[in-house]
Parts: structure tokens; C-alpha cells; sequence
């Protein structure tokens, strides 16, 4: 493994990188929106991928010319992983928006964002139906 | 929908293949735009009900005819978007319609009953894209359009299991964890296709396939299929993937959790078949031994972990969760065996406990109708004041067990006989001892509801249209569990094709 080796998977290096720190954010954070933050990260580095895989090297614009004369020489660059990623990126928003509307939603009920406080009050509302209904049979409810 | 070719003649049965994705797809923005709160449910039910009725025909025509290929716009493959419909597909397509066609009549009194009546437009809305999504991602050939598909679904699932939260606010946690691990879960699926298609240049699985067989793996495709195994396993709740599982089921509306329950999971176990054999090939699968060293001890964890937990709940909607994510290692463990028999007791068991773990979660919900939560203590005794309900119930627990006669019995049969036709008697032994754990399960569900004097007050039986659809399913777990004629040969074929590593197509001949 040597420099150009390295230099030459740049995009790759960059990819993990990303992906990992939004890994990391979405698994440490106990902010429910810093967790959506997070997940757009690790979702943008994989968008990232994609588009540096459709690179070709001197490749220019894949636009072809008006009049569809098509001149052999010129390389162009991959187009489909660009389109790819126009529908990943429209899943992401949707993703973001119904998980922050959630959130919303979770504030409303739990009037905190916090994973911890959340699963305080969740931990009691199930002790309460432990009291409840655990006289029937043994376990936990 | 435009024109196709490939020799597709130009008429509606031509385009068979596209029908039961895009007519629901079609009818869920019809139901908001439309705002009638009376015609959301005449809709969803009409447009699911087409879906069913195609997938039939596509079955049979398959079972007839070998697989049938359908180029999306007239584009043909590899550029354009192919779906391919084989048995396995097709099986899965009537699983689906046929599941949200007969659960849709059970939602209306459910539904009353567990959500504020202005929201049921919205939740038909999301059940059908939620239905489409499922379809799309059976019948589709394009390894990103099924990425598409799967969101699709997942997107509509987190909204449905969200809808809980009138009842209890714990659905919308249930609903968060579950869009956070689905989502990581669909991203890892999505950078495994990126992998694929860095190191093969193209998305058709049908093409993956054969230049895969061609040029063997490299390091690229390796890392693509542990990325791909390991995104589908969070939406398939393979063991140690399962978190989000209890949560949304045991909070959902109880015709959500039969709904997913038979069909979410079983969706993304069919995409994972798909690209383990038709896309991977399953000599690669044995070069790696990844199923043996991996799949089968998380399977055989899965079906004693979940199974001792389920015993332990009191909460009958949570207990059945757990059970479910044991049932999901039958069919890993199915999987695993990467023999004939054993595929096919894994395709026959994702049918068979679809039915069983539908007719369940219905009955269920009937019980919440008038017991109003599912803690045992709460409905000790309805079985009595409830007839019909519980019976049906303590025949699809039957079910879940596998005792003869029924569904489940058939799948569990064929999974003991892979193991022993590979010599593994110890699996075979497993199979029947995580058996005996459904029974004790099962055994407390039917002491809850029987063995105890109800509680005083005027409890009395469902109404018809929720114990239509319940027996309606329950009889299909004793049909299936008689008849095992279609079930089986449309298990057998869809196993060899899945072995044989290449889905026939029409005209190109094939088993089919």
C-alpha cells in the first residue's frame, strides 16, 4: 500500500469517513433530531459513492450536443448513477420529513426529545402495567 | 403505461405483470384526493382486491408457462427497468393481495375502534402505497428499483405502525426506532448495489447474475453481499437485527400488525432469496460458507431466544411479536440448509406463516374490541364469551406449532425433512424443540381464554365482518395444511428455480 494508492481511492476513503461518522452520530446521540442528522449524513456519503463511481476519468458533461451529432471522441461521464441518486435523494427527504414529523409528534406525547428521558417514562408506563396486569401469570408485560 | 415490447402483445393481459403494483399504487393518492372519508375504504378494498385477482392469474400462468418478463415502458433490459415474475414472485404477489384483501374487511370495525375515524382516510392512503411497495419489490427485476420499492414500503409501514399512538403513545417510539434501524438498514441495501454496480456495470439482476457467473467474485461483490445480507437482515428481523420488531407490532393497530406481520418481513426474506441464489449464484454461496458459519446458528438462536421470551409475556399482541421473530429463524434455518428441500420448506413456511400469524393478530384485534387491551389478565375468559373468535385462535395457534392438519405442519415437515436429508438430525431435533416451545405458548394464550371464568359484563361475540375475514384465514390455514397440492408444487418449483440460479422466462422455456 503505497501514496498513490491512497490518493488514487480518495473517494472511497472520504465515503467511509462520512458514512461511518454518520453511523456514529445516528448510534451515540440521544437527541432524536441530532439521530436525523446523523442518518442524512450517512445517507449523503452513500450518495457521494455513487457519484464519484460515475466519474470517468476526462469524462466531461453527459449532455449530448443539440443536433444528436455525436462526435466519438469526447468521453462523457456515467449519467445513470446521477439519476440513481436523484431518487435516493428524494427517498432521503421523505425519510427526514416523516421522521422529523414523528418527532414532532413524540414532543407532543413526551414533552422531551431526549432518548434517555423517553425511556424513563417508558420504563414506568411499563412498571405501571407490570403492577397492573402481572398478576395473571409470571414475566414481565 | 406505454407501450411494451419483447414480443408483448398490446393488450391489458400483456401488461399483467405491472397491474397489482400500479393499481394500488394509483388508488392511494386517489383516496386523498378524492377527501371522502366514505369511499377511502371502497377504494382500497377494490383496487386490492384487482391486485389479488391479477396475481392469481400470473400464478397460474407461471405454474403454466414458465416466468413471464415485462420491460417498463417498452425500454428493454439491460437499460430499461425489467420485472420478472416467476413462482416464487408470483406465490409472493397472491401472499400480499391476498392478506391486504382479506384483512382490509377486518379494518373497518377494527379501525373504528382503535383510531379517531378522521384519520382512517389518510391510513387507507398509506396502506395501499404500502401494499404497492411490497408488490414492487416482489416483481421487480432492477436491483435499485427494488431499493425504491422497499422505501416505498417502509415509508407507508412507519406511518401505519405511527397510527397506533391514539391508544398508546408508545407507537410513535415503536415507529421512530423502526424508521431509524429500517433506514440503516436500506442504506447498507443500497451500498451493496452501489458495490454491484461499480464492479459489474449494471442494475439488472437478471445481467448481475451472469456476469457475476462469468467472472467470478472479487473483493467488490463480497463486500456488496455482506452489505446487502446484512441491510435486508434489519428488515427481515433476522436475530440480532430484530429490536424494532416487538415495539411496532405489539403498538400498531392490530390490522397493521396482521397485515406486516404476514407480509413485511416475508417481502424482504424473498429479496434476500433473491439475491442469495438468482444473484449470487449458490455455488458462490457455498464457497463462503457465510449461511452455514452465519445464517444457521443465528437461526437456531433465534427460534429458542424468541421463543423462551415469548413464553414470559403477558401482553398476548408482544407475545406474538416475539413468536414471530422465532418463526423468521424456521425460515432462515431453511435457508441455511442451501439444499432443494430446505428452500423449499423456507418458501412454503414465509406462506404458510404469513396465513397463521394473520388469522392470530385478527383475532386479536377482535379481542381488543372488547376487551380494549391485549394483557392476559384483561381478556381471561373470552374465549368463552367469544366462541367463534377463539376457536379460530386456537386453531392458527395450532398452526403456529405445526400440529398435523394444519399449515404449519406442512412447512415444519419439509424443514425437518431437509435437515435430515442432509444428515443434520441434531437441526432436525431443534425444529421439534423450539417446537414444544410455541406449544407452551400457545398452551397459555388457550388457558387465557378458556380456562378462566370471564369477567361479569356483557362481552359478547365479534361482529360478522371481523370474523369473515378471521375464518376466512384460519380455513386457509387448515386448507393449506390439507391441500398442500398448490402450495407445495408452486414451493417446489420456486425452489428449483432459485437453485438453479436462473429465473426462466417465457419463450426461453424453463421448469417455471
Amino acid at each position: 500500500m503505497d501514496w498513490s494508492y491512497i490518493l488514487g481511492h480518495m473517494n472511497y476513503w472520504l465515503f467511509t469517513v462520512m458514512m461511518m461518522t454518520g453511523l456514529y452520530i445516528v448510534i451515540a446521540r440521544g437527541n432524536l433530531v441530532k439521530k436525523i442528522v446523523g442518518l442524512n449524513i450517512f445517507q449523503t456519503a452513500v450518495f457521494m459513492f455513487y457519484i464519484s463511481i460515475g466519474k470517468v476519468s476526462g469524462g466531461t458533461v453527459p449532455i449530448f450536443p443539440t443536433d444528436m451529432e455525436i462526435d466519438p471522441e469526447v468521453t462523457y461521464s456515467n449519467p445513470l448513477p446521477h439519476v440513481l441518486i436523484l431518487t435516493a435523494i428524494v427517498v432521503g427527504i421523505a425519510t427526514t420529513s416523516l421522521a422529523l414529523a414523528l418527532v414532532v409528534r413524540i414532543h407532543e406525547e413526551y414533552d422531551t426529545i431526549e432518548e434517555d428521558d423517553i425511556l424513563e417514562i417508558e420504563t414506568r408506563i411499563a412498571r405501571e402495567e407490570n403492577r397492573a396486569h402481572g398478576g395473571a401469570m409470571g414475566g414481565r408485560a | 403505461m406505454s407501450v411494451s415490447d419483447g414480443g408483448q402483445v398490446l393488450t391489458l393481459a400483456g401488461h399483467l405483470p405491472i397491474l397489482p403494483v400500479v393499481v394500488p399504487f394509483m388508488a392511494a393518492p386517489l383516496v386523498v384526493v378524492l377527501g371522502a372519508r366514505r369511499l377511502a375504504w371502497p377504494i382500497a378494498f377494490a383496487a386490492s382486491l384487482s391486485a389479488l385477482a391479477v396475481s392469481v392469474a400470473l400464478l397460474l400462468q407461471v405454474l403454466e408457462g414458465g416466468g413471464v418478463s415485462y420491460h417498463i415502458g417498452g425500454w428493454a433490459p439491460p437499460l430499461g427497468i425489467e420485472y420478472r415474475i416467476d413462482a416464487a414472485s408470483a406465490l409472493m404477489l397472491v401472499l400480499i393481495s391476498g392478506l391486504s384483501t382479506t384483512v382490509l374487511p377486518f379494518a373497518r370495525r377494527s379501525l373504528a375502534h382503535e383510531l379517531e375515524a378522521r384519520r382512517h382516510m389518510l391510513f387507507y392512503a398509506a396502506w395501499l402505497l404500502c401494499v404497492s411497495g411490497l408488490m414492487g419489490m416482489v416483481a421487480s427485476g432492477d436491483a435499485f428499483n427494488i431499493f425504491v420499492f422497499l422505501e416505498i414500503s417502509s415509508l407507508s409501514t412507519y406511518a401505519l405502525v405511527a397510527s397506533g399512538a391514539g391508544r398508546d403513545r408508545r407507537a410513535l417510539t415503536a415507529a421512530y426506532d423502526y424508521l431509524i434501524m429500517g433506514t440503516i438498514g436500506a442504506t447498507f441495501f443500497v451500498i451493496g448495489i452501489g458495490f454491484l454496480y461499480a464492479a459489474t456495470g449494471t442494475l439488472n439482476m437478471a445481467e448481475l447474475a451472469v456476469i457475476i457467473g462469468e467472472n467470478g467474485t472479487d473483493r467488490t461483490i463480497q463486500t456488496a453481499f455482506a452489505f446487502i445480507v446484512v441491510g435486508m437482515g434489519l428488515k427481515v428481523a433476522v436475530y440480532p437485527l430484530h429490536l424494532w420488531l416487538p415495539g411496532a407490532y405489539t403498538h400498531a393497530p392490530s390490522v397493521v400488525s396482521a397485515f406486516l406481520a404476514g407480509t413485511a418481513t416475508k417481502a424482504a426474506v424473498y429479496v434476500l432469496l433473491r439475491f442469495m441464489f438468482t444473484v449470487f449464484r449458490p455455488e458462490y454461496l457455498f464457497e463462503v460458507r457465510a449461511l452455514e458459519v452465519i445464517m444457521l446458528p443465528l437461526a437456531l438462536v433465534a427460534m429458542f431466544a424468541a421463543s423462551v421470551i415469548a413464553i414470559f409475556q403477558r401482553n398476548l399482541k408482544r407475545m406474538l411479536a416475539y413468536s414471530s421473530i422465532a418463526q423468521i429463524g424456521y425460515i432462515l434455518l431453511g435457508i441455511g440448509f442451501l439444499s432443494q428441500t430446505g428452500l423449499a420448506a423456507a418458501v412454503i413456511h414465509l406462506f404458510n406463516h404469513g396465513i397463521t400469524k394473520a388469522a392470530l393478530f385478527m383475532g386479536v384485534g377482535a379481542l381488543l374490541l372488547r376487551a380494549d387491551t391485549p394483557f392476559h389478565d384483561r381478556i381471561v375468559g373470552l374465549g368463552r364469551r367469544m366462541p367463534l373468535t377463539g376457536f379460530a385462535m386456537v386453531i392458527a395457534g395450532l398452526s403456529l406449532i405445526g400440529v398435523p392438519g394444519t399449515a404449519g405442519f406442512v412447512s415444519k415437515w419439509l424443514l425437518v425433512q431437509a435437515a435430515l436429508e442432509k444428515g443434520w438430525w441434531p437441526f432436525a431435533l431443534a425444529v421439534v424443540g423450539s417446537s414444544l416451545l410455541a406449544v407452551i405458548y400457545v398452551w397459555r394464550m388457550i388457558e387465557v381464554l378458556y380456562l378462566q371464568e370471564p369477567e361479569e359484563g356483557g362481552r359478547a361475540e365479534a361482529p360478522l365482518s371481523m370474523l369473515v375475514p378471521l375464518w376466512t384465514v384460519t380455513a386457509a390455514t387448515v386448507y393449506f395444511g390439507l391441500a398442500t397440492g398448490l402450495t407445495l408444487g408452486a414451493a417446489q418449483s420456486a425452489a428449483e428455480g432459485l437453485m438453479s440460479g436462473f429465473i426462466p422466462v417465457a419463450g426461453e422455456g424453463g421448469g417455471g
